[in-house]
């Protein structure tokens, strides 16, 4: 196994990994504290302690237990309870029209248009801008000619408002005007439409979300590398080992965790994100760059109908739940921990 | 061998830097020149602000501005105090239903108010608290990201550090302030860093819940400015771009080494 003679200190992001899945992966330093927590010092605790520590606990807790439950919790309870209902319109209220919405959204194209062009977004942004984060950490973390400006150029995107970075690329993408027409002009090629036609929309966005996201999860991968301790790679070197080598075996694995995190992270961003496409699409044309949630805030905010709206977010909360939940228990397996 | 990949793997990190680099440096090139300018290059063309005024001036941009700041201020305020207490409970108090309640703060990771527009729209209606800014900043008051953050950071003080507090008669909140608070410090200024640029930047939830100038972020004056109130300017457009963002941009250019170790620290603990 590669990871035999690691050192003792746990990977990054491990703990937000083992927190967010909040089950079986327990590290020893959290382990005896949780069980036996007060009880620890003290024998057992005296029924009137307990209870003190009840109230005191839940007390704390109340702040954010109120405004969790208000915005979070109720919200997401209630979205599921309107879509069984009809909108209401003028002085005609909301009746229980059972499945109804469910049908009308399955017999939906712009529901079904909406649904493929995010997964094609989450399959084209994911991966690449995951390859390019960590390939970015590995330049990064290494000696290299101009390191703070490789660093400065990576993560600038990330602090950027979306808002602003999409009427940056915006005028970027401006047919004839804008600088990749410009600079495809001087080789010989016709303007085009990059927005305006759908075949090349989405593609255009996924670049801009990709070019705003590798360097946030960079971060993360930096993090990780500071972490592995440099006797590994001279250990490594002794033995001859080749640098892929060593990355595949060594590096990679050990990085697993981190991955998992910023995967997590990357698909909430996929379909929790689209202000880039208020300002530079409005979802068209055609329906060829409508992400989902794009599609309910039309649907909610500018039709109006919001009992559909809160069917369609029912389907964004079950894919956002079925992405947590696949990942943490398919993922898990694969990834190692210390 | 290995040297020439090393100068190879050098070379491609450069061209990836300068194509990210690129759109900004063109943003930056249109707006501090004249509009002639725009997509023409001459590195003899005057220099000029002129963008910047005549953006500055065709809309309430000051008035954006107070409001942003006004807005991030609310949230992190409130955070940082509803933050603390759970974090605190969840870290140190062995109460009943610990373990459950935590998985539902967690759900909140997944499940963020960004995602539910159109619910929490009705209740911030209900509540009477349309086109304010307070409507903008309560979903996002009790953050699950930051209770984690800051339960983890609680869990390794010494349990010692507590237990000395006690025997000197401090009460829970003050052997929190006392104790937990000061050792916090650092998770403090990441998570403050974080919490900051990502409040700066939100526009989708503003966008909904606004409706005046009194009560837009900079984001949302940003968009109805470059939307409606401009024909197609580029040169003006970037320009009030680039002040939207010059804030978090400037603090960014000047601490970003710490900046860069607060945002690794947030992603660690």
């Amino acid at each position: 196994m590669p990871h035999e003679g690691t050192p003792s200190r746990r990977p990054v992001s491990e703990m937000i990994v083992e927190g967010s899945c909040s089950v079986k992966v327990i590290t020893p330093p959290s382990r005896g504290e949780g069980r036996e927590g007060g009880a620890s010092g003290e024998g057992s605790l005296v029924p009137m302690r307990r209870l003190t520590i009840t109230v005191q606990g839940w007390l704390l807790l109340l702040p954010a237990a109120v405004l969790l439950a208000a915005f979070t919790h109720f919200p997401a309870g209630a979205t599921i309870w309107q879509s069984f209902f009809s909108t209401p319109k003028g002085d005609r209220a909301a009746v229980f029209i059972g499945l109804d919405n469910y049908r009308d959204m399955l017999d939906d194209p712009v529901f079904w248009r909406a649904l493929a062009n995010n997964a094609w977004y989450a399959l084209g942004t994911i991966p690449v801008s995951i390859a390019l984060a960590l390939a970015m950490a590995l330049w990064v973390n290494r000696r290299i000619a101009g390191r703070p400006f490789l660093r400065l150029a990576f993560f600038t995107p990330t602090v950027l408002p979306m808002i602003a970075v999409a009427n940056i690329w915006l005028f970027f993408y401006t047919p004839g005007y804008g600088l990749l027409d410009q600079v495809l002009g001087a080789f010989g090629a016709p303007a085009h439409n990059w927005l305006g036609s759908r075949e090349t929309v989405l593609a255009c966005l996924m670049v801009v979300a990709v070019w705003k996201e590798a360097g946030f999860f960079m971060i993360f991968y930096l993090a990780a590398l500071q972490q592995i301790s440099p006797t590994l790679g001279e250990a490594a070197a002794i033995e001859g080992a080749k640098s892929w080598y060593f990355f595949r075996r060594v590096t990679f694995p050990l990085l697993m965790p981190t991955t998992l995190f910023v995967m997590v992270n990357a698909v909430i961003n996929a379909f929790r994100l689209v202000d880039h496409i208020v300002v530079m699409t409005r979802g068209g044309p055609d329906n060829a760059s409508t992400l989902l949630l794009y599609y309910i805030f039309d649907i909610g905010f500018k039709y109006w109908d919001t009992a559909y709206a809160a069917t369609l977010t029912v389907v964004l909360l079950g894919i956002l739940a079925a992405a947590a939940l696949i990942q943490f228990a398919f993922v898990e397996r694969r990834v190692h921990y210390q | 061998m290995s040297a020439i990949l090393r100068g190879l793997s050098t070379v491609a990190a450069w061209l990836l830097a300068l194509f990210w680099i690129l759109p900004l440096a063109y943003a930056v090139w249109t707006a501090f020149h004249p509009s002639a300018y725009a997509a023409h290059f001459d590195p003899l063309a005057p220099v000029t602000l002129g963008n910047f005024r005549t953006a500055w001036a065709a809309a309430p941009f000051a008035r954006y501005f107070l409001n942003t700041v006004a807005l991030v201020a609310m949230i992190l305020t409130a955070q940082l105090v509803v933050c603390t207490l759970a974090a605190y409970a969840f870290a140190r108090f062995p109460f009943f239903g610990r373990q459950a309640l935590f998985a539902l703060v967690l759900v909140q990771l997944m499940i963020m108010p960004d995602v539910l527009l159109v619910e929490n729209y009705r209740s911030m209606s209900e509540l009477g608290l349309l086109d304010t800014i307070t409507a903008i900043a309560l979903p996002y008051m009790a953050s699950a990201f930051g209770i984690f953050l800051l339960r983890q950071t609680f869990k390794t003080v010494p349990k010692e550090l507590d237990e000395a507090a006690r025997v000197e008669g401090a009460g829970p909140l003050q052997i929190l302030w006392r104790v937990y608070v000061p050792l916090a410090k650092p998770v403090y200024v990441a998570y403050a860093l974080v919490s900051v640029s990502y409040h700066w930047n939100n526009f989708l939830w503003p966008l909904i819940v606004t409706n005046s100038v009194e009560t837009r972020p900079l984001t949302v004056g940003l968009q109805v400015f470059s939307s409606t109130d401009q024909g197609i300017d580029w040169s003006i457009i970037t320009a009030a771009t680039l002040m939207t963002s010059a804030p978090l941009l400037l603090t960014f250019l000047i601490f970003q080494r710490q900046i860069v170790q607060s945002f690794m620290r947030a992603g660690i603990r």
